[in-house]
């Protein structure tokens, strides 16, 4: 019974494809594949199908079947194509199958419906796993990057460090800024730090809280913490939820808050002199000579 | 009324999810930046409360259209463990969490219009509205 039902779809193999591709083809007019171009649907249907077939003829998944979901997933195939091409070819072979027979009760129907189920299913499962576990690493390598992105602090001279964050804080997050924070303040021997948060679409009380704690945190190991890159919707929106920042203190700006850094530290920026007025005062002198 | 879309919150992500999209519709409503800022920093507190206290939930927005004015509805809905005493929680300072109790009365500076229904194990049910000046 076996061997013979497959022999069946084996056989008939061309007319079982040229139903099928009819059938993906009226897929293909509403969907997500229409931007994808005529030949290559064309040849990746063709190809799809021999796959099936050389899994159906092996009795088990094929190496082609690894190379060819390997191939659609770097091409960036969506998942619900493969998906929706095993499910019209069970219908499609079902539907042969049952038109062949001439005698047909409920058992040799639910045998061939067992029968279908145990080649499709194999290989939906197989590519559902490719898909899931190429999106599954890509989701763990940008979580890797985005982990080393998320508290960077610089030393950018002796005894001053900036912590520039960039995108939204969660909670997570926040943790790493501050342990972060501590330990490069320590590492460092800043006196100042100093929190750039230009790059922080939204300041909300969850986020305001984590910043406080964190200046917090550093003024207890005896540093000081200015907040800089303050822009003036988020000056706004803090004030209207009633945040206290008023702890330590706070600058429009990078630069300024650098500058505010310097004078803490009891430095500041002197232009060197210029080597142009040098010359004109040597020829101004010359001529006088 | 135009179009209502709704961000469920289940992970902390979501909050992000649910302010892009209010950013998104409040500027497309035509608010400036300084607004957008205010009703993204509102959906997130209210989300970032759905996410803490009830775990799940959802965020509705609305754009307000009528004849003279345009604005963007806020409906926050959950069925978490409700509020026993409201008039408690919209004071500044109030928290449960260790945080900086400044959520809900902030919020409601932000925004225009505030409305919340709550009672302790029926959910809450938190609407806003800004209108567009």
């Amino acid at each position: 019974m076996d061997e013979r039902l497959k022999n069946v779809v084996v056989e008939h193999s061309d007319d079982i494809v040229k139903m099928w591709l009819e059938e993906v083809n009226t897929h293909k007019k509403n969907d997500y594949t229409s931007t994808i171009s005529d030949e290559m649907f064309e040849s990746t249907n063709r190809e799809f199908v021999n796959v099936i077939f050389s899994s159906i003829e092996k009795q088990g998944l094929s190496s082609d079947l690894d190379d060819f979901s390997e191939r659609l997933i770097n091409l960036g195939w969506p998942l619900s194509y493969l998906t929706d091409g095993m499910q019209v070819f069970r219908r499609v072979v079902t539907d042969f199958i049952l038109k062949q027979s001439d005698k047909i009760d409920s058992d040799y129907f639910s045998e061939v419906l067992r029968k279908v189920d145990g080649w499709v299913d194999p290989i939906i499962n197989r590519l559902v796993n490719e898909y899931s576990g190429s999106w599954e690493h890509i989701v763990s390598l940008q979580r890797v990057a985005l982990q080393e992105l998320s508290a960077p602090l610089i030393p950018v001279m002796e005894n001053i460090t900036i912590m520039p964050l960039i995108g939204t804080i969660d909670t997570e997050r926040a943790k790493l800024i501050m342990e972060n924070l501590l330990d490069g303040v320590i590492k460092h021997n800043a006196e100042v730090v100093l929190i750039d948060i230009t790059g922080v679409p939204v300041v909300d009380t969850m986020v305001a809280h984590h910043i406080i704690q964190a200046a917090e945190a550093v003024r207890l190991i005896g540093s000081r913490c200015i907040l800089v890159g303050i822009r003036p919707e988020i000056a706004q929106t803090i004030v209207n939820l009633g945040i206290d920042l008023g702890k330590f203190p706070t600058k429009s700006s990078l630069r300024k808050g650098f500058q505010t850094a310097l004078e803490l530290t009891n430095r500041r920026i002197e232009e060197t002199q210029n080597n142009d007025e040098d010359i004109e005062k040597l020829i101004d002198s010359l001529d006088r000579e | 009324m135009d179009f209502q879309s709704c961000v469920n919150i289940k992970k902390e992500w979501d909050i992000v999810g649910a302010r892009q999209l209010g950013r998104d519709i409040s500027r497309k409503i035509g608010f400036g930046t300084v607004d957008q800022a205010r009703i993204a920093t509102a959906i997130s507190e209210l989300a970032r409360n759905i996410y803490l206290y009830a775990g799940t939930g959802k965020v509705c927005f609305e754009a307000l259209e009528d004849m003279n004015k345009k604005g963007i509805r806020i409906v926050a809905t959950d069925e978490g463990p409700g509020i026993k005493d409201i008039s408690q929680v919209m004071e500044d300072g109030f928290t449960t969490s260790g945080g900086l109790g400044a959520g809900l009365p902030g919020v409601k500076r932000l925004m225009d219009d505030f409305d919340i229904v709550s009672g302790e194990g029926e959910g809450t049910e938190i609407t806003v509205v800004k209108w567009l000046r």
